[in-house]
């Protein structure tokens, strides 16, 4: 318990510093009573606007107000867009998020399994050619393995639609391009790239992890029993490799959303990442402190899920032994 | 750090032929990139040398060339292969750049930590566990964002290497500080530490001129690592917009460039760029795993 109010602790001051930087962006940049008046407003006016708007009262009070209002959903309105920034990134965010399930559980699906296989088989042809394949998929620069799908794909095969989201559907109050056919198309490259790159992480992660338990006596001991193998392997190894594995798929998982940026950007995917681009591109900096407080409480939020699920797998936690 | 260098260096080192060609097609680059002006058959961002008249000529081997461009042309007429050796300069630049400061910031937080404990330790491993929590690639990517939304954008453009720099340099130094101090940790305990403590060395010198050398072998392997890391890093921000100008641009805005011309038949203006930052990185990589192996004790 003690260790789970500390990370609470811990994840509430990150979330104030991100928020702080987010503030510390506004404060940085132009006046903005220029921005909102006229050439004709008088002196005057100007200074009863700056009154109104709060801009003469201390500077931690106006941080204090800035986190009041982000806590209450209200991250101003979009300079570019003239609309309110927290039904911007509503809007933007199912397609982000869709992608990111999408391939999270792609790249779960196919490295569970593939490190088990090498860690077992460690020496077989299909394992040493799994792990010359995930050297590729740590080493291709995603934006790169994105444009050479494209160039395969969409140019010259003329199989896949190579941007855009597709037609969308709504399920319950999901909508989705996941429950199309057409959408499917759309999500299966910018899918498969941002899995790539996990899928490489986590295969090897797992690999070792079983190398390294495999090795241990009470392994040898599960054989000794006459164990069958599929117990060995899932039962008494798997379980013990989990600990790490579960602080890497929650660190992935983040990264994801993180990833997703470069991804969007070249299958011009409409989800929060070009939202981030166009709101750089533009300027816009409601959007973007919005977009970095909101990244930020993500990430929290994982590294808090990940600690809490540690607690749960892991009783030496638990119990406070080290 | 010289005496890591053990007789053994070039027997191992020639003992293992995918080391050599990866070290040589690094020296090849670093040479080309180096010394672009000379090396490069054009000067492809000096608008009097080029031509319009040149543009989207594909390399030599295909119908329609011109044997003054050996890998084409791109839509302005520059020269594809010149343009790379520029850019290259600059991916290797921005490389090399940013992980010598992570390395300085990191060594720096590292040795303070390690050496000190206490409350500094506390909270500046505090402070890198959090930093930890965010993918590098995003702190540099909203840093540089940051700038560049903020920033005038003649100014922004003018200091854009030091600014990549200065953004990546930032996002990485947290490994190198975990590193540094889990190493000073088991450092500090070791009786040439308590000896340096018991002649009344000044504590500087303690940390720079007797721990540091110890240290610096897990150091350069991730050293090594982080380039390939940086030089993506600086590709992908390129290639979003955020990085060097389209008037000086790296391999990452060449790429992002010739991404555009994709659905004209136009392969060449990616192709080329993004092998050589493909085969950039993965050599950086395998010289990286084989001096990791060198240094590792446990394999010796």
């Amino acid at each position: 318990m003690y260790f789970l109010i500390t990370r609470l602790l811990q994840a509430t001051i990150v979330m104030l510093c991100v928020a702080l930087v987010g503030f510390l962006v506004f404060q940085f940049v132009g006046d903005p009573v220029l921005s909102l008046v006229g050439q004709e407003t008088s002196v005057e006016d100007r200074d009863a606007l700056r009154e109104s708007l709060g801009l003469n009262d201390p500077i931690f009070v106006q941080y204090f107000r800035y986190v009041t209002n982000a806590v209450q959903g209200d991250f101003g309105i979009s300079y570019s867009f003239n609309r309110d920034v927290s039904e911007m990134i509503a809007d933007r965010l199912p397609a982000t998020i869709e992608l990111v399930l999408l391939s999270g559980v792609l790249s779960l699906m196919l490295a569970i399994p593939a490190g088990i296989y090498t860690g077992i088989r460690r020496k077989g042809g299909l394992a040493q050619t799994i792990m010359a394949l995930s050297v590729i998929g740590v080493s291709v620069p995603s934006f790169l393995l994105g444009i050479l799908l494209i160039l395969v794909f969409s140019v010259w095969l003329n199989w896949l639609p190579s941007f855009g989201r597709g037609d969308t559907a709504t399920v319950l109050v999901f909508d989705s391009s996941l429950f199309t056919w057409d959408g499917l198309r759309h999500a299966l490259m910018p899918a498969a790239v941002l899995c790539l790159f996990q899928l490489g992480v986590i295969l090897r992660l797992i690999r070792a992890e079983m190398l390294e338990v495999l090795r241990t006596d009470y392994i040898r001991f599960a054989w000794a029993r006459g164990l069958p193998g599929k117990r060995v392997y899932l039962r008494h190894a798997l379980k013990n490799t989990l600990v790490p594995v579960v602080t890497a798929i929650g660190l992935q998982l983040s990264s994801l959303f993180a990833f997703s940026i470069i991804t969007e950007r070249v299958f011009q995917w409409p989800g929060m990442g070009s939202l981030l681009l166009h709101a750089i591109g533009q300027s816009d900096i409601p959007l973007l402190a919005a977009y970095l407080i909101f990244v930020g409480l993500v990430f929290t939020i994982s590294n808090l899920v990940v600690d809490a699920i540690y607690v749960l797998i892991d009783p030496r936690i638990r119990h406070g032994v080290r | 750090m010289f005496e890591k260098i053990r007789s053994d260096f070039w027997y191992e080192l020639l003992n293992s032929p995918v080391t050599v060609v990866s070290s040589f097609i690094i020296l090849m680059m670093v040479i080309g990139c180096t010394a672009a002006p000379i090396f490069a058959p054009h000067t492809p961002f000096d608008p009097a040398t080029i031509s319009i008249m040149d543009n989207n000529l594909p390399p030599v081997w295909e119908a329609g060339s011109d044997p003054r461009f050996l890998l084409g042309t791109d839509l302005q007429g520059r020269d594809v292969l010149s343009a790379m050796l520029y850019g290259g300069r600059i991916s290797l630049l921005v490389g090399l750049g940013a992980v010598a400061l992570s390395v300085v910031i990191g060594m720096a937080v590292g040795l303070f930590a390690g050496y000190f404990g206490g409350m500094t330790d506390a909270v500046l491993m505090r402070i890198a566990e959090i930093q930890f929590a965010f993918p590098p690639i995003l702190i540099a990517l909203l840093f540089n964002g940051i700038l560049k939304a903020t920033l005038p954008a003649d100014i922004f453009s003018q200091a854009a290497v030091p600014i990549m720099i200065l953004a990546i340099g930032l996002a990485g130094w947290v490994q190198f500080a975990r590193i540094v101090r889990a190493s000073v940790l088991v450092q500090r305990g070791q009786d040439y530490v308590t000896a340096c403590q018991a002649i009344g060395l000044p504590t500087f010198s303690i940390i720079l001129r007797h721990i540091t050398p110890n240290i610096l072998g897990p150091v350069l392997v991730l050293a090594m690592l982080q380039i390939a890391v940086a030089i993506v890093t600086e590709a992908t921000l390129s290639f979003l917009g955020l990085g060097t100008p389209l008037t000086e641009p790296s391999l990452g805005a060449l790429i992002q460039i010739g991404s555009q011309y994709l659905f004209s038949g136009v392969w060449w203006v990616v192709i080329f760029p993004g092998t050589m930052l493909l085969v950039m990185v993965v050599a950086f990589n395998l010289v990286a795993d084989w001096v990791r192996d060198y240094l590792n004790p446990r394999l010796r």
